[in-house]
C-alpha cells in the first residue's frame, strides 16, 4: 500500500488542486457518485443475465437516455461509447450508414482547423477524406470558406459550439442550414456542452448527432485518463443506425433490443461503461433542471471573470465574451524568451495544474483556461494573481521560470531523449544505478 | 550550392550525374523541432515525383515526406535509425534522408535557393 | 444546489467586475431563438433523496452470491484483494485527468509504466500500451494495426471469437473498408489471423500452430486471451505471435453490468510505431532523476490527426490502476494458484455433471481452462430452474450460435467452493 500511496501523492488532482485544463471540463466529482456506482446491485451485476433480473440497471440508462435528450435536445441516445473520440466515432459510422441507406456515396468530412484532433482521427476512422475549413479573424467558422467546401461529397460537418477558442458561433443557424441544404449531416462535438445547459441546445441549433462526454459536463471523475463515457444523441432520422442494443420499454419492462436491421452493429461490448452511467445520473438526479443550468451559468461568469482578470497579463487574441472557457497566447512574453510552456510550468511550481498549452493550433502559444462552476471566486483571484506573478517573473528572471518546476517530484523531463530511445517497460538488466527519490 | 533544389513541401534535392540526393531543409527541421523517428523506404522502392516517401516525427508533429523526384530507392541514411538528431544538426549533410538513382531528371517546379528562401520566409505555405 | 459554490453576493461582484449588468450580456452571442427559458427536468434532490432513488433502482437488480455465480462470457466474479479498492478510491489517482503535465503526475504516469511492464511480461511479447477500452476494441485496433502494417485488405478471424468482439470488429472494419472472414485459413489477400484461446465456448486453441498458419500466408498473428489463463498456459510472445490483446476485467475489477473494465495489447517491438493509444516512457530530469513522460505521442490523433491510425484519446487508466494493483498483490503465485484453482473447480464440475443424465460435455475430448461447454435438453428452463434457488448457471449461447442450441458454457473460478458445486449439481439433478 505504501508504494501507491507515495505514487499518489505525486499527483496533482482536483480533490487538491485548481485545475483550469482548457477543454477538459476539471469540475467537482462528487463522492455520492462513487458510493452510487459501488452499490452492490450495480457493481455485481452480470451482463448476461437475464434481463428481468436486471430491471434497474435498465431503467436507469432508460432514465438518464431521456435526460440526455432533454439537455442536448435530441430523440434518442445510446449510451455505448467508452469515450468521446468514440462517440465521434460512432456517430459518424451512423451518419456513413445513414448516407448509404439513401443510395449517396459522400466520402469528405469537414472539419474546422479549430478542431480537436480527435475529429479528423475519427473520420479517418471512418474512412473519409477530411477536409479542413478555415476559422474567421474573429475566430468563428468562416462561412464563407465553409461555403466553397460544401458539395455532394460532403456527408457532414463536425463542429464544437462553443467552439475550442470559447466562442459561441454565433452565424450557427446559417451555417445548420447551409450544410442541410447540400444533403450533409451536422454533426457536434460535445467537449463543450458544459457551457449550453439550459441556456440553448445543439439539437436546436440544428445538430443532428451530439455526442457528449459525461466525464467533462456529467461530473464522472476523469481517472487520470480514463475511463469516461461518450453517449451521441441523434435526431429521428438517425435512429434507426443506433448501435446495438438500444433500450426499449415495453408493457412497463425494460429491454435490450438486438433486433435492430439498420443499425451500424456493436461498437463495444455490452452496454457501455455502465458504471460511469449511474454516476452521472446519480449527479444529474442530484442538480436537476435549474441546478444544471445553473452550473453552466457559473461555468460561463467564472470564465469571462478569469479572462477580466488576465487582461494585461497574458494576450487576448478574440474579442469577449467567452462562454465557459478562454484562450490566451503567452506571445506578449515572448520577447524575454518566454513561451506558453514556461507558463505552465510556473504555474505548476505554483501549486495549479496548468492549462492547455498550444491548443488549439490556431492561436500561437496559446494557453487556454477553463475553471468550470465548481471553483470559488476567492480561487480564481487567486489563481489570476499567481498568472500575474509568473508574467512579472518572465519579464525580471526568465532565467527561474526556465528552470521551474523546481519543488515538484521531478524537473522538466528530456521528452525528446525518451522519445528518441524510448524505454516502455520496467527491465531489470537495463537498469541505471541511477533511483528515483 | 547553386544546384540544390527545393519542393514547397520543405525537401532538398542534389543530383550528381543520375543520383539524386534528398533531404529536409534547414527550415523544415526548425518548424519541426527535435527529430525523434524516420520512417524511411526500403531500398528499391520505385518512386514517383511528389510521391510521400516516409515519414518523419518530432515530439511536437509528424509529416510526411514527399519524392522531389521520380526514381529507385538506391540508398537510406542508415545512421538516423539511431540518430535522429542528425536530421537537427546537419539536415543539409548528415542529415540526408534518401538517394535516389532519377529517371527522366528533375521535374519542373522546383523551387531555386531564393524562391525558396522566399517561401520560408513568407512562413512556409 | 449541490456542488455549485458561488455565493449570489460573489455572482454580483463578478458580473459588476465584468460591467454585465445581468448574465444574459455575457450570452449575447446566443441567438435569442435559441434561448431556453428553462431545462425541463426534474428539480434537485438532497443527497438523502438522490440516493433513495438510487438505492432503489440498485436493488431492482438481482445479485447472485459470487460463489454461486457459473457464469462468464468475458465478465467474471473473482476474489478481489482490498487494496485494489483501497488504491482506486484515493482521489489523488481518480480525481487526476491525463497525465499531459509529467513533473505533476508521476503517480499516474508510474502507474501506467507498471501496467505496461505487468502486461508485457504476462503475455511475453516486447511492448504494451497504456490500455484500451475494452476486450472488443482491443481486438478491432490490432486488426488495425494489423491491416496497416500488411497493407492487406481482409481479416481472418478463427470461430468461436467472443460474439460480441467478432461484431465490434465488423463495425470498425465496415467504417475503415476491410473485410473479415471467418475462418482458419489465411490467404495472401489476409492482414491478420485472430483467435481467441480459450475461446468464447472455454476451449484452448493450439496458439503454435495457429501462429503458423498465420505466418505462412505472411499474415500477422493476433492472440486475444485471457490474462488469468496464462499463468497455466504458454504466452502468446513465447509461440510467436505478434500481438496479442484482451479484456482486464478479471484482474481486479467488478462485473459492473459489463463495464467500464480495460483492454489490453502487446506486441512486438518491430510494431510499436503502430500501436494505438496511449504510451508511457522513461525520461531524466536535468538532474538525471528518473521520471515518466508520455512518449512517441506523434503516433496519436492530437498530432497526426487524419492520419493518425487510431482515433483512440484517453485509455481507461484508473482500470488499468487496478489491473497493476491485483497483479501485484498477487505475484506470480498468488495468479498461479488462482489459474490452478479455477482449473481444477472447472474441471470437477465438468466431471460432475457428466454422470447427470441427460446432459453431456459438448467436446470431452477438447482441452478447456475454466470453461466449457455442456449440452442439456431444455436448458432454458433448467437455467431459470436453478436460478430459482439462487444460482447464477451457465452461458446458453444458442442466440449466437443456432448449431449450438441447447448448449451453455459453465464456469467455474476459485470463488465456486466444492460446496457450491454440489449445490448447482443438486440443483440441476432436481431438473432431471
Amino acid at each position: 500500500m505504501r508504494h501507491y500511496s507515495r505514487l499518489a501523492s505525486l499527483n496533482y488532482s482536483i480533490s487538491e488542486n485548481f485545475y483550469p485544463l482548457g477543454s477538459c471540463t476539471m469540475k467537482y466529482n462528487p463522492v455520492a457518485n462513487e458510493a452510487a456506482a459501488q452499490l452492490p446491485g450495480f457493481a455485481y451485476l452480470h451482463p448476461y443475465q437475464d434481463q428481468a433480473t436486471a430491471q434497474g440497471a435498465l431503467e436507469l440508462m432508460h432514465l438518464l437516455e431521456a435526460a440526455l435528450c432533454t439537455v442536448a435536445g435530441v430523440d434518442r441516445v445510446t449510451l455505448q461509447p467508452a469515450a468521446g473520440a468514440h462517440g465521434e466515432w460512432t456517430a459518424l459510422r451512423m451518419i456513413q450508414a445513414y448516407h448509404q441507406a439513401r443510395g449517396e456515396r459522400r466520402d469528405q468530412v469537414l472539419v474546422p482547423d479549430s478542431a480537436h484532433g480527435t475529429n479528423p482521427a475519427s473520420a479517418a476512422l471512418c474512412g473519409f477524406q477530411v477536409v479542413e475549413v478555415r476559422s474567421g479573424a474573429d475566430g468563428r467558422i468562416s462561412v464563407a470558406d465553409l461555403e466553397s467546401k460544401l458539395n455532394q461529397r460532403v456527408a457532414a460537418l463536425m463542429l464544437t459550439n462553443p467552439n475550442t477558442l470559447g466562442l459561441f458561433e454565433r452565424e450557427i443557424l446559417e451555417v445548420a442550414e447551409m450544410v442541410h441544404a447540400t444533403g450533409a449531416k451536422l454533426y457536434y462535438d460535445g467537449a463543450n456542452l458544459n457551457a449550453l445547459m439550459g441556456i440553448c441546445r445543439p439539437g436546436d441549433m440544428g445538430f443532428d448527432a451530439v455526442h457528449m462526454n459525461l466525464h467533462k459536463t456529467f461530473t464522472t471523475p476523469h481517472g487520470g485518463g480514463g475511463p469516461g463515457a461518450g453517449p451521441v444523441g441523434v435526431k429521428s432520422d438517425l435512429e434507426p443506425f443506433l448501435p446495438k442494443p438500444t433500450i426499449e420499454r415495453r408493457n412497463g419492462h425494460f429491454e435490450l433490443d438486438e433486433e435492430r436491421p439498420h443499425s451500424i452493429g456493436r461498437v463495444r461490448s455490452f452496454y457501455g461503461n455502465f458504471g460511469m452511467l449511474v454516476r452521472a445520473y446519480t449527479y444529474i438526479l442530484a442538480m436537476g433542471g435549474d441546478g444544471l443550468a445553473q452550473a453552466s451559468e457559473d461555468a460561463v461568469l467564472a470564465a469571462n471573470y478569469l479572462r477580466s482578470r488576465l487582461q494585461g497579463v497574458l494576450d487576448l487574441p478574440h474579442d469577449g465574451p467567452c462562454m465557459h472557457e478562454f484562450v490566451a497566447s503567452a506571445r506578449n512574453l515572448a520577447e524575454h524568451g518566454v513561451k506558453a510552456l514556461d507558463v505552465a510550468k510556473g504555474l505548476l511550481e505554483r501549486g495549479y495544474y496548468a492549462p492547455t498549452v498550444y491548443f488549439p493550433l490556431i492561436v500561437p502559444e496559446a494557453v487556454m483556461v477553463e475553471p468550470t462552476e465548481t471553483e470559488s471566486k476567492a480561487t480564481l483571484d487567486a489563481f489570476a494573481d499567481t498568472v500575474k506573478e509568473v508574467a512579472d517573473l518572465a519579464r525580471t528572471d526568465p532565467q527561474r521560470l526556465h528552470a521551474e518546476p523546481v519543488s515538484l517530484p521531478v524537473g522538466r523531463l528530456d521528452e525528446v531523449a525518451a522519445a528518441r530511445r524510448p524505454v516502455l517497460r520496467w527491465n531489470a538488466a537495463s537498469e541505471s544505478p541511477t533511483e528515483a527519490p | 550550392m547553386g544546384d540544390r533544389r527545393y519542393t514547397e513541401t520543405h525537401e532538398w534535392v542534389e543530383v550528381a550525374g543520375e543520383v539524386a540526393t534528398v533531404g529536409i531543409t534547414d527550415f523544415a527541421q526548425s518548424q519541426l523541432g527535435d527529430v525523434v523517428f524516420l520512417e524511411l523506404p526500403r531500398q528499391g522502392r520505385k518512386l514517383g515525383a511528389g510521391e510521400s516517401f516516409g515519414v518523419i516525427e518530432s515530439v511536437k508533429a509528424a509529416s510526411d515526406l514527399y519524392a522531389p523526384v521520380a526514381g529507385t530507392v538506391l540508398e537510406v541514411n542508415e545512421r538516423l535509425a539511431a540518430n535522429p538528431e542528425l536530421v537537427n544538426k546537419d539536415p543539409l549533410g548528415e542529415g540526408w534522408l534518401i538517394k535516389v538513382q532519377t529517371e527522366g531528371g528533375l521535374p519542373d517546379g522546383l523551387l531555386d535557393q531564393a524562391a525558396y528562401q522566399k517561401l520560408a520566409e513568407s512562413g512556409g505555405h | 444546489m449541490p456542488y455549485l459554490v458561488h455565493a449570489q453576493e460573489d455572482r454580483q461582484a463578478m458580473l459588476e467586475a465584468l460591467g454585465a449588468g445581468s448574465m444574459d450580456e455575457l450570452l449575447v452571442d446566443v441567438p435569442a431563438s435559441l434561448r431556453l427559458r428553462r431545462l425541463d427536468l426534474a428539480p434537485g434532490l438532497s443527497e438523502l433523496e438522490t440516493m433513495a432513488r438510487v438505492r432503489e433502482l440498485a436493488a431492482r437488480n438481482r445479485v447472485f452470491d459470487d460463489r454461486l455465480t457459473f457464469r462468464g462470457g468475458g465478465v467474471y466474479r473473482r476474489f478481489v484483494p482490498a487494496a485494489v479498492g483501497a488504491v482506486l478510491s484515493k482521489p489523488e489517482f481518480y480525481t487526476a485527468y491525463t497525465p499531459y503535465q509529467p513533473e505533476a503526475s508521476q503517480g499516474t504516469l508510474q502507474a501506467i509504466f507498471e501496467f505496461q511492464t505487468l502486461i508485457a511480461q504476462l503475455t511475453g511479447l516486447d511492448v504494451a500500451n497504456a490500455s484500451l477500452y475494452d476486450g472488443a476494441t482491443a481486438v478491432a485496433e490490432a486488426a488495425m494495426m494489423a491491416v496497416v502494417h500488411t497493407g492487406r485488405p481482409e481479416v481472418v478471424v478463427a470461430p468461436y471469437l467472443h460474439p460480441e468482439y467478432l461484431e465490434v470488429l465488423r463495425c470498425y472494419a465496415e467504417g475503415r473498408g476491410f473485410q473479415v472472414r471467418i475462418g482458419t485459413d489465411p490467404g495472401n489477400d489476409s492482414a491478420a489471423l485472430v483467435f481467441q484461446s480459450p475461446d468464447f465456448l472455454g476451449l484452448i486453441a493450439d496458439g503454435s500452430q495457429v501462429t503458423e498458419l498465420a505466418h505462412a500466408a505472411g499474415a500477422l498473428a493476433i492472440a486475444c486471451v485471457d490474462p488469468i489463463s496464462l499463468a497455466l498456459l504458454a504466452a502468446p510472445g513465447e509461440y510467436g505471435a505478434d500481438i496479442a490483446v484482451g479484456e482486464g476485467q478479471q484482474l481486479g475489477l467488478a462485473p459492473s453490468y459489463g463495464g467500464p473494465h480495460v483492454g489490453f495489447i502487446a506486441c512486438r517491438q518491430e510494431l510499436v510505431r503502430r500501436l494505438p493509444g496511449r504510451l508511457v516512457g522513461e525520461a531524466h530530469d536535468g538532474q538525471a532523476r528518473r521520471g515518466y513522460v508520455l512518449t512517441l505521442t506523434a503516433r496519436e490523433q492530437h498530432i497526426r490527426r487524419e492520419k493518425a491510425t487510431s482515433n483512440i484519446c484517453t485509455n481507461h487508466s484508473l482500470c488499468a490502476l487496478a489491473a497493476s494493483v491485483y497483479l501485484t498483490y498477487m505475484g506470480p503465485d498468488g495468479l498461479r494458484q488462482v489459474a490452478d484453482v479455477s482449473y481444477r473447480r472447472a474441471h470437477a464440475l465438468a466431471d460432475e455433471l457428466s454422470q447427470l443424465p441427460e446432459i453431456e460435455l459438448l467436446h470431452p475430448d477438447r482441452p478447456f481452462f475454466n470453461e466449457f461447454p455442456v449440452r442439456m435438453k431444455n436448458v432454458l428452463h433448467r437455467l431459470r430452474a436453478v436460478e430459482a434457488e439462487g444460482i447464477l448457471g451457465g452461458l446458453p449461447v444458442a442466440r449466437w450460435y443456432p448449431e449450438l442450441e441447447d448448449v451453455a458454457v459453465f464456469c467455474c473460478t476459485e470463488l465456486n467452493d466444492p460446496d457450491a458445486l454440489a449445490q448447482l449439481v443438486a440443483a440441476l439433478r432436481k431438473t432431471v
